[in-house]
C-alpha cells in the first residue's frame, strides 16, 4: 500500500497475473486496432484531400472485404472469449482446502471473522501462500469486495452469501474497497489486506485468540433452544443436523436442495421456504433475532457438527418461544 | 440521391421587395412556437432544451471534476458529491443523450430525408416535446429540492429503502420523459414505413435513416421496461411492496436485470443515431457514397437485436449465475462485429474520395477514432476475467465516456454544424469551428484516457476521496476537463452569434447529396415545394451539386 505512484498495480495474488495476461491481450488488440484505424483515416485524409471539385469515383463496396473484416475480428474475439472464460472459471472456483473467512459488509465498514473467533473492523490478517475463501453477506444494502492487487471483485448482498477467493503471493498491506456505491461514506469504506508470513499469522491469530466461530456458534444453538428440535434422538421434531454440510437433502414435493451456506443460512432465517421431507413447518423465522454474524457463527458451528456430536437435550429446556404446537393427525 | 426538382426549389430568386417565406418568418411571437405542430420548428425547441440540460448536466461535472483534484473531500460534503454526480448521470442519459440527436437532427431533417412535409403525427411530435419538458421539470424541481443520491442507476436496496432523497419525483420524471422517447420512435418508425417520396425505396434510404429506423424499434420495446421498472421501485418505496429489498420479502437482483434490460439497449439508443450522422457526414465530406452500404444498414438492426440479449454484462460480479455470465459474455463480444463492420465502411468510404476538412468532417473523423477506442475497450469489459478486476471502476467510467462523449456528442456536434446552414440559412464561423472540434477532441482525451489507467489500477468510481497515489491522474482528467469545458462553450457563443451575424448559407454549402439539401435553407414550412421524386441510389452526387460550392 505504499503511497507511490505505479502506473501498474501490484501483482500479489496467483489470479492476478492470469488475468493480466488477458488484459495485455486485450490492450494489444486494442492497440492494433485503434493504430490501424487512425492511420488508415490520416492516410486517406491526406492523400484524397480535395484538390479540385472533380467528383470522385464511386464505389459500391467489396464483398471479400466485408467477409475480412468480419471474420477475423470474429476469429480474435473468439479466442479472447475462450481465454478470458477459462482464466474466469479459475477465479471463481475456490480449492478445497481453502482456508475460510466470514465477511459482514455494513454501512460503512467491513468486519470479518476468522473460524477460530478472530475478528477485525476493515483489516484482514491472511497468510501468504494459501487460498483463503470469503463468505461474504450485508446487513443493509448492496456493497462490493474489492482487492486491486488480487484482481478480485464479488458483489456483497444483503439476504445470501456470495464468495470469493484468493491466495495470496506477496506479504504487504494491499487496499480494500468498497465498490458498489452504498451511500453517504462509500468512499470511506475502505480497508487493508494484511498478508503476513504463514508464522507471523500463526502468532497475530493466537494474540487474537477468543472462542472459535464454531465454539460461539455451539453457544447460541444451545441458548436459542435449537437442540430441543433438533435433537437427534427418538423425539426430535427437526431433521438431524450431523454431517449435514454440503449434503444433498430432500426436499417436499420431491425437490432436492445442497446443504451449502446459503441453504442453511436461508433455513435459519426463513426454514419455510425449505420443508425438508417428512417435517412439519414448524420452525419459527429467525430473521430478525439472530445478527448476520450470529448466523455466520451458527453455519460454522454446523459445519463442524459431526456424528453423535449434537449436544444432549436438557428435559427442562422449553421450545423456542415462536414455536406453535402442530395440529395434532386426526 | 439526386431527383426531379422545380427550379424555384433549388435556386430561390433573390426577392428585393419582401424576403421569401420560409418556416422562421413565417409566423412570429410566443404562440407560434409553442403551438405549432412544424417537425423543424419543434426541433429547435428541442435544441433549446437539450442545450439547457446539456449545460446543467455539464457545471454538475464541472463540480465533481474540482472536487477530485485531490484525495481529500474538501469542496462540497459527501452527500452533495453523491448528488452531483446522481444529477449529472441522471441528466446527461435521460435528457440530453437519448433524446439529442433524435429529438433535434432527427425531428428536423428525417422528413426532409424522406421528401415528406412533416411527420406521420405531427401533433404526437409537439406532444412529446412538452412531455419532455414535463419530466425536465419534475426533475429539476427534484434537485433544486434537495437533489437524490442513488446514482444515475437506482440500484435496490439502496434507491428503495435507504435513500433519504428524492428518488420519487426524480424516478417520476425519468418515467415521465421515457414516453416522450416512445413516442418520438413511433412517429419516427410510421413516418419511414409510410411517407417516403416516390421512388424512395428502403435501400435508397440515406444511413441515417436506417440507424433512425433501429434505433426506434429499441425505445419501442425498451422504454416500456423501464417505465416498468420505475413504478416498482415507487411501489417499494412507497407502500413497503417486497420486490426488491431482502429485507421484506424481495430480490434486489431483479431490479437490476430489469434495469440494464433497458439501459443497456438504452446505450445502442444514444450511439445507434450518432452512427447514422457519421455516416452523413463522412459522404457529405468525401463526396462519395458510403461504402458497403448494405452492411452499414444491417449492422445497424443487428445491434438493435444483439443490444438486447447482453445487458448482463453489468452484472458479471453481481452475483449471477457463472453460466449466465458465460452467455452474455459471448453475444458481448459478438456485438463487437457489426460495429467494427462500421467502422472499416466508414475508413474505406475515404478511399479515393474527395476529402475536406471542414468542421463537420472533423467531429466524424473524431468520432470513428474514439468510438473505435470505446468499443474496444468494451472488449475488456465483456471478458469475464477482467471485467471481474474493472467493474465499477474508473476504468468503465472512461469507457463509455469515450461511447458517449466521443461517440455521441461529436457526432451530435457534427451533425448539428453539418445541418446548421439548413436550420438558421446561415453559416457558422468555420475557423472557430475548426478549432472548437480540435479543443474538444484533445480535451477529451485528457479528461478520460487517464481514467482508463486510473481505473485498472483500481479506483473505484463514485468516490469522493480517494488515496494518494491515484491523484496524479485525477489532476490530468480535471485539467482535460477544463479544456474540454471551453470547447464546448466556444460554439455556444458563435453559433448564437452566427444567427445574428453570419453570411447566408445558400440551400446546399456542402454539395452535398440528400433531399434535405435539395430545398432552400431555411426551408419552407412545407420542406418542398413540388413532393420530390427520388430516381437514384443514395449519395449519388453529381456535377451540379459540387458546383453549389463553387
Amino acid at each position: 500500500m505504499e503511497a507511490d505512484f505505479e502506473l501498474f498495480p501490484a501483482q500479489a495474488s496467483t489470479i492476478a497475473p492470469l488475468v493480466d495476461g488477458v488484459f495485455w491481450e486485450l490492450t494489444a488488440v486494442t492497440a492494433f486496432f485503434t493504430v490501424l484505424i487512425a492511420v488508415m483515416i490520416m492516410v486517406f485524409a491526406i492523400k484524397y484531400r480535395r484538390r479540385s471539385q472533380e467528383l470522385p469515383r464511386r464505389i459500391e463496396g467489396s464483398l471479400r472485404l466485408e467477409l475480412f473484416w468480419t471474420i477475423v475480428p470474429l476469429v480474435i474475439v473468439m479466442y479472447l472469449f475462450y481465454h478470458s472464460t477459462s482464466v474466469y472459471f479459475t477465479m471463481i472456483t475456490p480449492p478445497a482446502d481453502a482456508m475460510d473467512v466470514y465477511v459482514v459488509g455494513r454501512q460503512w465498514m467491513w468486519a470479518m471473522q476468522h473460524t477460530g473467533g478472530q475478528r477485525e473492523i476493515n483489516t484482514l490478517h491472511v497468510p501468504v501462500g494459501r487460498p483463503v475463501k470469503l463468505t461474504m453477506t450485508s446487513q443493509d444494502v448492496i456493497h462490493s469486495f474489492f482487492v486491486p492487487a488480487f484482481r478480485i471483485k464479488q458483489d456483497v448482498l444483503p439476504g445470501r452469501y456470495t464468495t470469493l477467493w484468493f491466495q495470496a503471493t506477496r506479504t504487504g498491506k494491499f487496499h480494500l474497497f468498497c465498490t458498489e456505491y452504498c451511500g453517504t461514506n462509500h468512499s470511506t469504506m475502505r480497508g487493508t489486506v494484511h498478508v503476513m508470513e504463514p508464522r507471523d499469522f500463526e502468532l497475530w491469530q493466537e494474540s487474537q485468540a477468543d472462542g472459535s466461530l464454531a465454539a460461539e456458534g455451539r453457544k447460541l444453538f444451545l441458548k436459542l433452544q435449537c437442540v430441543v428440535c433438533h435433537s437427534a434422538d427418538a423425539r426430535a421434531r427437526g431433521p438431524v443436523l450431523e454431517e449435514l454440510y454440503r449434503k444433498d437433502v430432500p426436499l417436499e414435493a420431491g425437490l432436492r436442495a445442497t446443504a451449502d451456506d446459503n441453504y442453511l443460512r436461508e433455513s435459519i432465517l426463513n426454514p419455510r421456504a425449505k420443508i425438508v421431507a417428512g417435517y412439519q413447518p414448524i420452525m419459527p423465522p429467525y430473521e430478525g433475532e439472530v445478527t448476520e454474524e450470529q448466523v455466520i457463527q451458527l453455519v460454522a458451528y454446523l459445519k463442524t457438527l459431526g456424528r453423535g456430536q449434537t449436544p444432549l437435550r436438557v428435559e427442562a429446556t422449553q421450545p423456542p418461544a415462536a414455536y406453535r404446537a402442530p395440529e395434532p393427525p386426526k | 440521391m439526386s431527383t426531379v426538382l422545380t427550379p424555384e426549389a433549388a435556386e430561390p430568386k433573390p426577392d428585393a421587395v419582401r424576403p421569401r417565406e420560409h418556416y422562421l418568418n413565417v409566423r412570429f411571437g410566443i404562440a407560434s412556437w409553442l403551438l405549432t405542430v412544424d417537425h423543424k420548428r419543434i426541433a429547435i425547441l428541442y435544441v433549446v432544451g437539450i442545450t439547457l440540460m446539456f449545460f446543467v448536466g455539464g457545471a454538475a461535472a464541472t463540480i465533481v471534476r474540482v472536487e477530485l483534484m485531490t484525495p481529500a473531500g474538501d469542496l462540497v460534503s459527501r452527500d452533495d458529491y453523491n448528488k452531483l454526480f446522481t444529477a449529472h448521470g441522471i441528466i446527461m442519459v435521460f435528457f440530453y443523450l437519448i433524446p439529442a440527436i433524435p429529438a433535434v437532427l432527427g425531428n428536423f431533417v428525417l422528413p426532409m430525408m424522406l421528401g415528406a412535409r412533416d411527420l406521420a403525427f405531427p401533433k404526437l411530435n409537439l406532444l412529446s416535446w412538452y412531455i419532455y419538458v414535463a419530466g425536465g421539470v419534475f426533475t429539476i424541481v427534484a434537485l433544486l429540492a434537495g437533489g437524490i443520491d442513488t446514482g444515475w442507476t437506482f440500484y435496490t436496496p439502496y434507491s428503495s429503502a435507504d435513500s433519504h432523497t428524492h428518488v420519487i419525483v426524480t424516478a417520476l420524471g425519468i418515467l415521465i420523459v421515457g414516453f416522450s422517447s416512445i413516442l418520438t420512435g413511433l412517429n419516427f418508425v410510421v413516418t419511414i414505413h409510410t411517407m417516403r417520396a416516390p421512388g424512395l425505396t428502403w435501400f435508397r434510404l440515406p444511413l441515417f435513416v436506417w440507424s433512425s429506423y433501429a434505433t426506434s424499434l429499441i425505445i419501442l420495446l425498451g422504454t416500456p421496461v423501464l417505465a416498468i421498472t420505475v413504478v416498482l421501485l415507487a411501489v417499494e418505496r412507497i407502500w413497503g411492496v417486497g420486490i426488491f429489498d431482502p429485507a421484506i420479502g424481495g430480490d434486489p437482483l431483479l431490479f437490476q436485470h430489469l434495469f440494464w434490460f433497458y439501459s443497456h439497449p438504452a446505450v445502442y439508443i444514444m450511439v445507434l443515431p450518432a452512427m447514422g450522422v457519421v455516416s452523413e457526414l463522412v459522404a457529405a465530406f468525401s463526396r462519395k457514397n458510403v461504402f458497403g452500404y448494405h452492411f452499414i444498414a444491417f449492422a445497424s438492426i443487428a445491434i438493435a437485436v444483439l443490444g438486447f440479449l447482453v445487458w448482463g454484462h453489468h452484472m458479471f460480479v453481481a452475483g449471477i449465475s457463472p453460466y449466465a455470465s458465460l452467455i452474455f459474455s459471448l453475444i458481448s463480444f459478438l456485438v463487437a462485429i457489426p460495429s467494427a463492420i462500421k467502422v472499416f465502411n466508414w475508413t474505406a468510404t475515404l478511399y479515393q474520395g474527395s476529402v475536406s476538412w471542414q468542421t463537420p468532417m472533423l467531429y466524424a473523423l473524431g468520432f470513428i477514432g474514439l468510438f473505435t477506442i470505446g468499443g474496444l475497450t468494451g472488449l475488456f469489459l465483456a471478458a469475464l476475467a477482467v471485467d471481474l478486476h474493472v467493474s465499477d471502476t474508473y476504468f468503465i467510467v472512461a469507457h463509455f465516456h469515450y461511447i458517449m462523449v466521443g461517440g455521441t456528442v461529436m457526432a451530435y456536434m457534427g451533425g448539428l454544424h453539418y445541418w446548421w446552414p439548413k436550420m438558421t440559412g446561415k453559416m457558422y464561423p468555420e475557423w472557430w469551428g475548426r478549432f472548437s472540434a480540435i479543443l474538444i477532441f484533445f480535451g477529451f482525451n485528457l479528461t478520460f484516457f487517464p481514467q482508463f489507467v486510473l481505473g485498472y489500477q483500481g479506483m473505484p468510481r463514485r468516490y469522493h476521496e480517494y488515496v494518494a497515489e491515484f491523484q496524479i491522474l485525477n489532476v490530468m482528467s480535471t485539467a482535460g476537463a477544463s479544456i474540454l469545458a471551453v470547447g464546448y462553450v466556444v460554439p455556444l457563443i458563435y453559433l448564437l452569434w452566427s444567427l445574428g451575424y453570419a453570411k447566408d448559407a445558400g440551400p446546399n454549402p456542402w454539395g452535398a447529396t440528400g433531399l434535405e439539401w435539395q430545398t432552400p435553407s431555411p426551408p419552407p414550412t412545407d420542406n418542398f415545394a413540388k413532393t420530390p421524386v427520388v430516381v437514384n441510389p443514395p449519395y449519388t452526387f453529381t456535377a451540379k451539386e459540387a458546383e453549389v460550392v463553387g
